[in-house]
């Protein structure tokens, strides 16, 4: 993959698969030309962040949060199915998941 | 009462003359019912009006009343909810259409809240898709308008909300704010909005975007509204492991009309001058020349990483975004496009094409891009840097002033249109309130003025959990201008009155 300054329609499309999307011809275009701008405006995050500086992911600390182990209510489960695309047996009802062997 | 009168009185207002038996909440639900019937056809704030719903809220509300039954502090008070809140079996696409016909098995946090406080849910309002942009325009469901000027952007990613209390279709509105989207509509359609401390209000049943940023608000038509939401909403949940286990600031109490007397303001020196329109800087510096006279001791303060916000912004948010959004796989809940014989992972990338607009899949391409290996460090990790410089530069200015302020948005609400083809163009329209964000620190948007006839908001800063300082400096602020205006800046809306 090339750098910053020049992403390409392909990188664009191996991102794209990365991230389960299917883009157009068109939107490669479009996407590879303003994701050069905006990567060439973010990159700027380089000239300040010095090693000794440490990340912050969050404002607030965190930690682990447990809750009791008691057994409280869940979500009806006829109401999540009549919410999904295709269900079956009480289940969801999702495609194949695995190619055909070959 | 007429319906005008009642959907021009505020939420305090409707309260008491609900609480006292002057109005029935039926009333003042169906005159706002009558007011979105006959405003939204041109203004688009609402994707769903739940009629029945809100109606029988209403009328528990009276039932209530009459049996002598305590009620909650905003019983009967309409209210608009960005449609980014799961809310039970009414539906909740957040502008996408990935989420069409979607209706939540359950209540997010704030909805039951609200339902607690006794505030009628009026129907769910027009954003962003997922949050992502700064006009109502990335809506798979058209814009909204602003009821200022309706060829212009009511602001985003909360417009629908903020268009619906500008244009008197409801009290008070739930907006959330991940880089401004509670700030900068307020600002525009000249609203009270603030994006309380992050941790401060629950996220359980706000659909993620940046899971980071992102903080649930109120808006409002003054000061005391938006106090009275903001308390209503707030506090600890143990379903959100990023809630805050402290009490909430006395905002009620801080909304109160007090002088400045001994408070220490900083005026940000890097969020003025270039970039700001000239009208905005002027109604800005004009507010900031009010405080001092209210007894603010004003100072000017330098954070110095504060222009380096939005490139990290860009690159937080898109990461967090990439990694929430897998969520819609088309195999759960949402839209799936399927054919024939595909295979789950077809059938993904099909629905995640044909649901997701374009700005959506931009950020997700970024996000993917800056997570990758190989430039993860260059990007990411240089940004959450970036993130601890802007909390340092935040800490060291608090060390000496109470509160921050500048101009909310660089620009007045610009033309429906006008900045769809260039995203970065967009995303400097929330350059002043993204720094808040990265920091977690509470922050607040009140009229301050008009430039070429349109609204213009001042942004306080508040360090985190110090949110009632907001209330304290908007309150006096918007007092004092009311006053030297003679009536409330939103009055001034001229296609406000042409509607009506």
């Amino acid at each position: 993959m090339s750098t910053a300054a020049g992403i390409t329609r392909a990188d664009v499309a191996h991102l794209a698969r990365l991230a389960r999307l299917e883009v157009t011809e068109g939107e490669l275009e479009t996407f590879a030309r303003q994701l050069e701008v905006i990567l060439g405006a973010v990159a700027r995050v380089a000239e300040v962040a010095a090693d000794d500086i440490p990340p912050t992911s969050h404002s607030v600390p965190l930690t682990n949060v447990f809750r009791p182990d008691v057994v409280g209510p869940s979500l009806d489960r006829d109401e999540v199915l009549a919410a999904a695309p295709s269900a079956e047996d009480g289940r969801f009802r999702v495609p194949r998941m695995l190619d055909d062997p070959a | 009462m007429s319906t005008q009168d009642v959907t021009r009185l505020s939420a305090a207002q409707l309260a008491g003359l609900i609480a006292d038996g002057s109005v029935p909440a039926v009333e003042v639900t169906q005159a706002h019912l009558d007011r979105i019937a006959a405003v939204d056809g041109e203004l688009h704030a609402f994707l769903h009006v739940d009629t029945e719903g809100a109606l029988a809220a209403a009328a528990a509300i009276d039932a209530d009343l009459a049996d002598g039954k305590p009620l909650g502090p905003l019983a009967g008070v309409p209210l608009a909810l960005k449609d980014i809140m799961a809310m039970r079996g009414v539906p909740t696409t957040c502008g996408s259409k990935i989420l069409a016909g979607w209706r939540p098995p359950y209540d997010a946090t704030v909805v039951t809240r609200l339902r607690a406080a006794g505030v009628v849910i009026l129907g769910k309002t027009n954003m962003d898709e997922f949050a992502m942009g700064s006009s109502t325009e990335n809506s798979a469901f058209g814009p909204t308008r602003n009821p200022w000027d309706t060829t212009r952007i009511p602001g985003g990613s909360s417009g629908g909300s903020a268009a619906a209390v500008a244009a008197y279709q409801a009290p008070l509105a739930i907006g959330t704010d991940t880089g401004g989207s509670i700030r900068q509509p307020a600002a525009v359609c000249g609203l009270v909005g603030v994006k309380p401390t992050y941790g401060g209000v629950s996220r359980y049943g706000l659909v993620a975007f940046s899971s980071s940023l992102d903080q649930a608000g109120p808006i409002a038509r003054t000061v005391q509204d938006a106090a009275l939401l903001h308390a209503a909403i707030a506090g600890y949940d143990p379903r959100d492991s990023t809630s805050i286990d402290a009490p909430v600031p006395d905002v009620v109490g801080a909304s109160v009309v007090g002088d400045l007397h001994g408070l220490r303001v900083g005026v940000v020196r890097e969020l003025t001058g270039e970039g700001y329109e000239p009208g905005v800087q002027t109604a800005f510096d004009a507010a900031v020349a009010v405080l001092t006279e209210l007894g603010a001791d004003v100072v000017e303060v330098s954070c110095p990483h504060f222009r380096y916000a939005l490139p990290a912004y860009y690159l937080i948010a898109p990461s967090e975004c990439s990694s929430n959004l897998a969520r819609f796989d088309a195999m759960r809940f949402g839209l799936r496009v399927a054919d024939g014989d595909m295979g789950a992972e077809q059938v993904m990338a099909a629905t995640r094409e044909a649901g997701f607009g374009a700005e959506v899949k931009r950020r997700v391409i970024l996000g993917t891009y800056a997570l990758s290996a190989g430039y993860y460090d260059a990007y990411y990790g240089q940004a959450q840097k970036v993130r601890t410089l802007i909390t340092r530069d935040f800490e060291g200015a608090f060390g000496s002033v109470d509160v921050l302020v500048s101009p909310t948005t660089p620009s007045v609400a610009f033309p429906l249109g006008a900045k769809v083809d260039d995203p970065m163009a967009m995303y400097l329209s929330d350059i002043a309130s993204i720094p808040s964000n990265l920091a977690g620190n509470a922050s607040m948007s009140v009229p301050c003025g008009l430039s070429e006839g349109l609204p213009v908001g001042l942004q306080i800063v508040a360090p985190p959990l110090a949110d009632d300082r907001l209330y304290r400096v908007g309150a006096a602020l918007e007092a004092e201008l009311n006053d030297r205006r003679g009536h409330p800046l939103l009055t001034e809306a001229a296609t406000l009155q042409e509607v009506s």
